[in-house]
């Protein structure tokens, strides 16, 4: 074993080699990704913004309670207490107030800072729910949809109740949910859970359905391999990219969603730190003090459009289709000389 | 099944059905969440001052004493004898609320539409033409902008900042009586109806902001699909011949390649229909557009029952209806598609 090790090496074979054999396969892995990067300026972006929001995000939720426990007072990463009044009213953004201040003397920056983690992980949190619930349901529609067996009626009862949900536009029902249960952080929350899962369904439902009379599938079943097993490594194994790129672009689409039903008046009360309640607290302050309005807006534009650029680029990374209809297109609308070059590149 | 006009009648038939379970559960689903999450709907309804015996006695005019099961078959049973009901709170009549509110949001929808159609295309032409190069990328930053800009912060930004500085008017100050109170109530319509000409410009200026507003998040909707069919056809044969006898780069996108990479445009903009209605709740608030969006947030928030059931109602069929619109579209201008 060690002797065919070096005798594929060479005889020079030294640690240092072999790190090198080790840096050429992860290149080999990493190809497309850096392809597409390249390809794409703007996806690189996208992959910074989200890297650098999750650990902000992930820092201003835990500092504090880590040094609550390690030296016993919290230490907030907001640079003023978000809620802390204070008598500078109303000011221009400064060194002193990177964003301004409100009518209250809130530090507006602080409370962009400190609502960034209710609002991500409300996006990660309910639309990967939505993904875990309505992949799952979309899952068993899928596969298990033989007419006249158990299967196909609950698949049945399944699909008709998701159609019921599909007809609402989902910001309506969520925000007669909203309403109805009161303002509150939690029932918004709840509202909006309860609307999101359904696409979900529908999207899984037809992956499947496109995957499991493949050949290999059936191949498989020729082969005497369970059916459980053929849903976990044929099946779901091709239903994770769809999936997850579908996920990232939606963590976007649940933010604005969320924060349009605190922008109503009727999600996040006012004294928490949210994006769309700030928006809805400063929107008549938007001539006289923009900061106030702009600063959380900027915050949900930024993130959202992360999340899209993010998922945009997965997509053409994970989807061998996408990376060759845009190379296809380049070659198509280039002349000769520049076909070759693309090729290269 | 085939592509004749007697599949197609029987196609459009069998999804109208379809609509009847759907609109049911509509009804259920909105029907026991407004009524078991509220506790005391009748405080609100009797109004703050309302005396103990005021409240009591709303409760038992609307019958909230009642198991929710007797609730549920007298609303429903009122409904299905053609009686929306009324605003417990003053006791307007949902259907008359809703009929005239329906086209004020239809001509809004559009509007938008019409925004999308003629500023989204060209740009996912451009876009595809360009692919992979610097049109492209600005093609790209510009719908995922509008993709991520929520919808009341343009709206806002729109009504507060660039109306009143560009001259728009961004409120429902019509400078006509009566405006959405003609034959139509469509603001346009009813001012072309009654030839009044100041008063169609008048109408036409008051739709700019609101459409814009509703149109700039499926601006980026449009564009995109329109970039993804045209990469598709791009590449194709007929596309080469055409370069290669020598027509114009305009002929050859817009006339040889856009046309086939239409179809799936087309079917996208029925299927945002449900994003548009959704956004018209916040667009119509804003800019005080006398629509089903506004009345809907009305209904919400002051607990009128009967409206928001109402409003869910026509929203769903307002979705399905055009999904089926959508896809009979394709199927017309797709020879390919069969009806089943």
């Amino acid at each position: 074993m060690a002797s065919a090790t070096d005798s594929e090496l060479g005889v020079d074979a030294t640690p240092w080699t072999l790190l090198r054999g080790k840096a050429s396969h992860l290149r080999e892995i990493l190809r497309p990704f850096i392809r597409v990067l390249r390809a794409n300026p703007l996806t690189l972006i996208g992959f910074i913004l989200v890297v650098i929001i999750s650990t902000t995000a992930l820092l201003v939720a835990i500092v504090p309670v880590i040094s609550q426990v390690v030296l016993g007072h919290p230490v907030l990463l907001t640079p003023y207490d978000p809620n802390g009044i204070s008598t500078d009213y109303s000011q221009a953004p400064s060194l002193k107030h990177l964003l301004g201040t409100d009518k209250l003397g809130l530090d507006i920056f602080s409370r962009v800072l400190a609502a960034l983690p209710l609002d991500l992980a409300i996006g990660v949190g309910i639309a990967g729910f939505a993904l875990l619930l309505g992949g799952g349901l979309g899952l068993v529609a899928g596969y298990w949809d033989k007419p006249r067996t158990l299967g196909g009626v609950i698949s049945a009862v399944i699909l008709r109740v998701t159609d019921v949900f599909l007809a609402f536009p989902s910001l309506v029902l969520a925000l007669a949910i909203a309403a109805s249960l009161g303002r509150g952080t939690g029932p918004s929350i709840l509202a909006v859970l309860l609307t999101w899962w359904p696409y979900y369904v529908r999207l899984t439902r037809g992956e499947v359905l496109a995957v499991k009379h493949r050949p290999y599938v059936v191949a498989a079943r020729a082969a005497g391999v369970s059916e459980v097993r053929i849903l976990f490594r044929h099946v779901l194994r091709n239903l994770i990219e769809p999936l997850l790129v579908y996920y990232t672009l939606d963590i976007g689409t649940v933010i604005i969603t969320f924060s349009t039903i605190s922008f109503v008046g009727i999600g996040v009360p006012l004294d928490v730190s949210e994006w769309g309640t700030m928006v809805e607290a400063y929107e008549q302050l938007l001539l006289t003090h923009p900061w106030t309005v702009l600063a959380p807006g900027a915050a949900i534009f930024i993130t959202v459009l992360a999340f899209s650029l993010f998922g945009d680029g997965l997509r053409d990374i994970l989807d061998p289709r996408s990376r060759r209809t845009l190379v296809q297109a380049v070659a198509a609308t280039t002349l000769p000389g520049q076909v070759a070059g693309a090729a290269e590149a | 099944m085939g592509r004749n006009k007697s599949d197609l009648i029987v196609f459009v038939g069998k999804r109208l059905l379809q609509l009847l379970p759907v609109v049911l559960g509509v009804i259920v689903i909105t029907f026991f969440f407004t009524h078991v999450a509220v506790q005391n709907p009748c405080a609100v309804w009797a109004g703050a001052h309302a005396t103990a015996d005021q409240v009591q006695a709303c409760i038992l005019r609307f019958g909230l004493n009642r198991p929710l099961t007797d609730q549920f078959w007298r609303y429903l049973t009122t409904l299905l004898s053609g009686d929306w009901g009324a605003n417990p709170r003053g006791g307007v009549p949902v259907l008359l609320s809703i009929s005239s509110a329906f086209p004020a949001t239809l001509e809004l929808v559009l509007a938008s539409l019409f925004i999308m159609t003629v500023i989204g295309i060209p740009l996912g032409v451009v876009a595809a033409n360009g692919a992979g190069r610097w049109a492209d990328h600005l093609v790209r930053v510009f719908y995922l902008s509008g993709w991520a800009t929520p919808t009341y912060l343009g709206a806002v930004v729109l009504a507060i900042a660039v109306g009143p500085a560009i001259g728009l008017p961004t409120k429902g100050d019509f400078t006509t009586k009566p405006p959405f109170y003609g034959p139509t109530h469509m603001s346009v319509l009813d001012a072309l109806w009654a030839l009044d000409f100041p008063a169609v410009g008048d109408a036409l200026l008051h739709l700019v902001l609101p459409a814009s507003a509703l149109a700039l998040l499926n601006l980026g909707i449009a564009t995109r699909m329109t970039r993804t069919s045209m990469l598709e056809v791009l590449p194709l044969d007929f596309v080469k011949t055409a370069r290669m006898k020598g027509l114009s780069d305009f002929v050859v996108l817009y006339k040889h390649a856009l046309r086939n990479s239409l179809i799936s445009t087309v079917t996208i903009l029925g299927i945002t229909a449900g994003v548009l209605l959704s956004g018209t709740v916040v667009i119509e608030t804003i800019f005080q557009w006398p629509g089903i969006g506004a009345y809907a947030y009305d209904a919400i928030t002051g607990y009128n029952f009967p409206g928001t059931i109402a409003v869910v109602i026509v929203f769903a069929v307002a979705v399905v209806i055009s999904n089926l619109l959508s896809d009979v579209l394709y199927g017309i201008l797709d020879p390919r598609v069969e009806w089943r």
